[in-house]
């Protein structure tokens, strides 16, 4: 326990002083915003064992409503962003009401084909702008009164928001709610029989997930000033799963490590192995699902866990 | 009657037979999918890359060997098959028994590998595959005009397919596969061979893919993600038609194409979409899909 507290004693002293020893900015927002999608599809795979393959399509269409109401209709970030995290919730109680209706691999490929749907309605609807996304997107003030001009405000809002997110994440998880869903997790006919509508609660859980996947997608538009069609498309789904999983599914930093580890690949291995990239997630993706399924963080708590047995 | 709602008959003749031949690929795919989900329990996400590889497979060996089409045709589903067997032997093998999301996984991390190093190799433009010298050309129906190719792709996956439904319902063969989905460790009891039953079901599914593969090369341009959004679209297939049944898939996938095709003609912007709107629907009225038992 104090092994833990000590880590994010630390990690929470490396986040604060990023900007001031030398670690671009605008990496670790993207890092912090994608870490908070892990984080809430986490929410979806860890504890619901729901296997969403479309998650792209809330982060990426948050993305598109946030950047779209503040070029077309000059909003202020802040409601800009609120008006993404509706759009997404509101999609993810269409998609997810369908996708709930089967289970295991068929709420995959359900989830996959509706993020798909999602993804042509980007590329043909008139206000996305098609191939070139919205692009130019203003950070503007926050609420008219904090300007996110600077990259190192804009940092710490960001780092704020994703710290909010985590412990959100933690008290739904540790909540009645949380339990029960667990508790379908592992045998949903028993659940049911116990009296819980287990619709219900995977439909709030996939809600909740979609919104908070728009809450990220929405941020990492204002950080990086454009919404484009690979936010939504199916290989930003499949980056997510794969940084879930590589941290460790149903731990709560596991996201958090798997989505590190993935931008930080895609930002600096991509200048040494230039397209390969694609492939190496591949390779990665196959590993993780042959040698270590718990994912890293999830290995090394069972070893810490055998260790003290 | 050269016209119906004002859209001249040969336009929608035309369509309609594009979307043939779009669906003919959807049933030769999903009824790849359906064979090797029904005795494995995999959901082959690397379906997709598999009719990629095929299409590859048919390319390369022109441009290197002067491989011709009618080979091409025979040798490239081979190829891939045993690429597939090998991969079941080291690497689908050690999943079985856990949640069959793993398997997902673990054949959407093979198609990434496989579609993103061809996309690395030989860059993101299409290649054109000719098309065989005594299949070009068409013939003048009088209603409408029909390339003898697009004929061709779609007499020869409706053999394929219901040869495929017939060996499976009809034959011993057949029947032993059936008996695998059933109960594999009864089966294994009774000394057959289970797991060779298993690589090889994953390998003549795979194959599957490939022929389509070999035989959409004329038709689109060969390149890297010729199979990536196709497989997502096969999925919705699948999930309309229900996993389960053989007949189910073929009969979707040819139904599902015409559709398209159709909607290509009164209401262009939607194309992309109907399938999946379908899907919705039917998962709305009739979760369990179409064909399929719950």
């Amino acid at each position: 326990m104090r092994a833990t507290a000590i880590l994010y004693g630390l990690l929470a002293l490396f986040a604060l002083c990023a900007p001031w020893i030398g670690i671009y900015p605008v990496f670790m927002m993207k890092l912090l915003c994608f870490a908070m999608f892990a984080c809430a599809y986490n929410l979806l795979l860890g504890f619901g064992r729901m296997l969403s393959f479309g998650h792209a399509a809330f982060f990426g269409f948050a993305a598109y409503v946030t950047s779209w109401l503040i070029t077309a209709h000059a909003m202020g970030p802040g409601l800009a962003i609120v008006g993404g995290m509706a759009v997404a919730a509101f999609l993810g109680l269409v998609i997810g009401g369908l996708a709930i209706r089967r289970h295991g691999i068929y709420f995959a490929m359900i989830t996959l084909a509706l993020g798909q749907l999602v993804y042509f309605v980007c590329l043909e609807a008139p206000f996305t702008g098609g191939e070139n996304g919205l692009q130019g997107v203003p950070r503007g003030s926050l609420f008219g009164i904090l300007s996110l001009r600077s990259d190192v405000t804009l940092y710490y809002l960001v780092l704020l928001v994703f710290v909010a997110v985590f412990l959100f994440i933690r008290r739904v998880v540790h909540s009645p709610f949380g339990q029960v869903l667990k508790a379908i997790r592992e045998n949903e006919p028993r659940a049911i029989s116990l009296g819980y509508d287990s619709n219900r609660y995977k439909l709030v859980a996939f809600v909740l997930s979609a919104t908070l996947s728009g809450l990220a997608g929405s941020l990492n538009a204002l950080v990086l000033g454009f919404a484009t069609l690979s936010d939504v498309q199916q290989s930003t789904s499949g980056e997510v799963i794969l940084m879930t999983l590589l941290g460790g599914t149903g731990t709560f930093f596991g996201p958090v490590v798997g989505a590190a580890l993935i931008v930080t690949l895609q930002e600096y291995l991509s200048d040494i192995v230039g397209g390969w990239v694609t492939a190496i997630i591949g390779v990665i993706f196959v590993a993780c699902v042959l040698s270590f399924r718990r994912g890293i963080v999830g290995e090394l708590a069972a070893l810490r866990a055998e260790r003290q047995a | 009657m050269s016209e119906i709602f004002g859209i001249p008959v040969a336009v929608i003749l035309g369509q309609l037979m594009l979307g043939l031949v779009n669906g003919s690929f959807y049933a030769l795919l999903s009824l790849g999918l359906a064979v090797i989900f029904g005795l494995m329990g995999v959901v082959n996400f690397a379906h997709g890359a598999f009719y990629t590889l095929g299409a590859f497979a048919a390319l390369l060996g022109l441009q290197y060997f002067g491989i011709n089409y009618w080979v091409a045709l025979l040798v490239a589903p081979l190829a891939v098959g045993a690429v597939g067997v090998v991969i079941e032997r080291l690497l689908l093998r050690r999943l079985y028994g856990l949640d069959p999301l793993y398997g997902l996984l673990l054949t959407f991390g093979l198609a990434l590998i496989v579609e993103g190093s061809l996309h690395q190799v030989f860059g993101a433009t299409g290649q054109s595959y000719p098309v065989p010298e005594s299949l070009s050309g068409g013939v003048n129906l009088h209603f409408m005009f029909l390339p003898l190719y697009r004929g061709w792709v779609i007499l020869a996956s409706v053999v394929v397919c219901f040869g495929t439904w017939f060996v499976i319902e009809r034959t011993r063969l057949g029947a032993t596969l059936r008996a695998a989905t059933e109960n594999a460790a009864l089966l294994q009891a009774f000394g057959v061979n289970v797991p060779l039953l298993k690589a090889a079901t994953y390998g003549g599914g795979v194959a599957l893919a490939a022929l389509a593969g070999v035989l959409a090369s004329p038709v689109v341009l060969v390149n890297s993600h010729m199979g990536t959004s196709l497989v997502i679209v096969v999925f919705a297939v699948v999930v309309i038609g229900g996993m389960g049944s053989i007949l189910g898939a073929i009969v979707s996938g040819l139904a599902l194409g015409v559709i398209e095709g159709f909607t290509k003609v009164i209401y262009p912007e939607a194309s992309n979409l109907v399938v999946f709107v379908i899907m919705a629907l039917v998962l709305i009225l009739r979760p369990a899909g179409l064909f399929g038992r719950e």
